[in-house]
């Protein structure tokens, strides 16, 4: 806001909070008038803080360097989210394998905490990621300075603000019943707001860029910012029953409300999960293999590629549904196709390191990276594979399910960000290195074995599931009860839960790394790797007897 | 019918264009000329600042 002064910023923040708290008093519904306080408290702060500004100087010198103040912020909430989102998947983890701790109570049942888990890792611990490594990359490979730093700010703290309003409003019970896209209509269009902010501060600085040539992991955010943009729109494109209340209801109805929720799911896994975070991957990787990406025209060919597939394979998640069959199989085909690509990008990413194989074992960081590619290409194989209609058959609405998308986003999402934040943190503090080198693998291996027993125990409790529910008996009838099936996946829960628990723990020693890196520690340890050296046979031969 | 032309328009010119886009687009990644442009393209993130137009 340039060119107001601090008092009428105030001003404006004051009367905006006074409109949320109005709105809260003649809300309809508690949840919505705790939102509306929430959002009325938030306006009051901005007022108090632009009131703190009078009698400093307006108009600071403009700085010259990158501007990483709002990154920094962008890789502790981070860091922050994930812990959250991961304790929260071990308490649902929980209440599947003991049922008891529901609680009896309405905030803490597994329905309200399941989309309160999803968001919490994909949109907050992800998307925080997103935007942090966005802002690193796109200034980096500009070589320009961001275009908006104040409304970058903005940006973060709006962000902050939709996961906040989104997270609680599922524990009051506020959803739309859309998965990945719980958020009722208010917070939806103050998430296009933030959201077309941060495309403008993207945008902005791509165009001030004093590199002639767009570098390929810019194009990859740029498609996921511009995508998400145009998902999220039309996906939640509804009716509020009240203008003060929280509930609404979708401008499509039946299959056709279906599909549009599908189309929009899949391109978030397509566009959020994927791009973006190729984006990340097309920047880290050769930086901190310290070599040039293997093929950067596969990777022009991998996002033309999935620019043109991904869109079409929604459908998949609506097999042997009301949805016409030619849109199945065209869901379906799109899918199938989309595995060579896929492939294609793991490949890019493995063979950068081409000559330098040894950096797995010597740089804990490229070790989590390339386990990364590794759960990208195994994730995206396995895909394609279950949206084959007679695999779907058996594996859709079961554990089977639950277990690709955590080999996606544990192994693929997970461990590119962890690389990341390894790779960002010592650079945006200003330190020589991370606190510690050994701590790295300790993550490394707790979430690597995490993800083994997570995926592995979810692919036995799907198949199990699948074939206990479609198991006829020579009479006819079906052979199991729904009870019988979940029983019987009781100890699989088990093994689960505790792949989780390793996970988290993998997160806890990053998290302590990173906080101790900030706080400029070095710990005390020996290095990874030396020469070999054998004292024993440090000496000369002795002269043969004349 | 909206549903009906828009069917038509997928299945057909639609087709025709996302095709014909997605070979011009891969096609120029892929031509020889361009093989210096991208192979400076992939080294400029280790570039030094203000070295970038050499």
């Amino acid at each position: 806001m340039a060119g107001i002064d601090c008092v009428s910023r105030a001003g404006i923040w004051l009367f905006l909070a006074l409109v949320l708290f109005a709105a809260c008093a003649v809300s309809v519904d508690q949840a919505f008038a705790v939102h509306m306080a929430l959002c009325s408290g938030v306006a009051l702060i901005c007022a108090f803080r632009a009131m703190g500004e009078v009698g400093k100087p307006e108009g600071l010198a403009a700085e010259t360097g990158y501007y990483d103040e709002v990154i920094r912020w962008g890789v502790i909430a981070t860091v922050f989210w994930g812990v959250v989102g991961f304790l929260v998947g071990i308490v649902i983890a929980s209440q599947l394998t003991f049922p008891l701790l529901n609680l009896h109570y309405d905030f803490s049942t597994f329905g309200r905490l399941r989309p309160l888990h999803t968001s919490a890792v994909i949109f907050a611990f992800g998307g925080n990621a997103l935007l942090a490594t966005s802002f690193y990359v796109v200034q980096r490979t500009c070589r320009a300075r961001l275009a908006f730093p104040a409304l970058s700010r903005f940006v973060f703290w709006g962000y902050q603000l939709f996961i906040v309003l989104a997270a609680t409003g599922y524990l009051m019970g506020v959803t739309e019943g859309k998965e990945y896209a719980e958020p009722e209509w208010y917070v939806d269009i103050w998430l296009t707001i933030v959201w077309v902010c941060y495309l403008i501060v993207f945008a902005g600085t791509i165009v001030r860029r004093s590199e002639p040539h767009i570098y390929v992991a810019n194009w990859f955010y740029l498609s996921f910012i511009i995508t998400v943009a145009m998902l999220h729109v039309v996906n939640n494109i509804s009716l509020p029953v009240s203008w003060v209340g929280s509930k609404s209801y979708s401008a499509f109805s039946g299959v056709q409300d279906a599909l549009t929720q599908w189309w929009y799911g899949h391109n978030a896994v397509g566009f959020f999960l994927t791009a973006g975070f190729l984006g990340m991957m097309y920047y880290f990787v050769p930086k901190q293999a310290e070599r040039p990406v293997y093929s950067y025209r596969l990777s022009i060919v991998h996002f033309w590629s999935l620019i043109f597939l991904y869109i079409w394979a929604g459908p998949h998640h609506l097999h042997y549904t009301a949805l016409p069959d030619w849109a199945q199989t065209l869901g379906e085909v799109f899918s199938i196709m989309l595995w060579m690509p896929s492939w294609g990008g793991m490949i890019n990413g493995l063979m950068t390191l081409n000559g330098a194989w040894d950096k797995i074992r010597t740089d804990p960081i490229i070790r989590m990276m390339v386990a990364a590619l590794a759960f990208y290409g195994m994730s995206t194989f396995e895909g394609p594979m279950m949206s084959i209609k007679s695999v779907n058959s058996l594996s859709h609405y079961t554990n089977w399910t639950i277990g690709h998308v955590h080999s996606g986003a544990l192994g693929w999402n997970g461990m590119i960000t962890f690389g990341a934040l390894y790779y960002m943190t010592p650079r945006l503090w200003g330190r020589e290195r991370l606190y510690s080198l050994r701590m790295i693998n300790w993550h490394f291996w707790c979430a690597t074995l995490g993800i083994v027993l997570y995926a592995s125990s979810m692919w036995v409790a799907g198949i199990t599931q699948g074939l206990m529910w479609r198991e006829y008996g020579s009479d006819g009838y079906l052979v199991y009860s729904f009870a019988e099936v979940v029983a019987a996946l009781h100890p699989y829960y088990l093994i689960r839960t505790l792949g989780g628990l390793l996970y988290f723990t993998g997160a806890l020693f990053m998290t302590w790394n990173i906080w101790m890196t900030i706080a400029g520690k070095r710990r005390d340890e020996a290095p990874l790797t030396t020469a070999a050296y054998d004292p024993a046979r440090d000496h000369p031969l002795k002269p043969f007897a004349a | 019918m909206i549903y009906d032309s828009l069917r038509r328009i997928a299945d057909s010119w639609g087709l025709v264009a996302m095709f014909v886009l997605f070979t011009i687009f891969v096609g120029w990644a892929l031509l020889p000329r361009n093989r210096a442009t991208n192979l400076k393209a992939a080294r400029s993130i280790f570039e030094e600042e203000g070295h970038s137009d050499v």
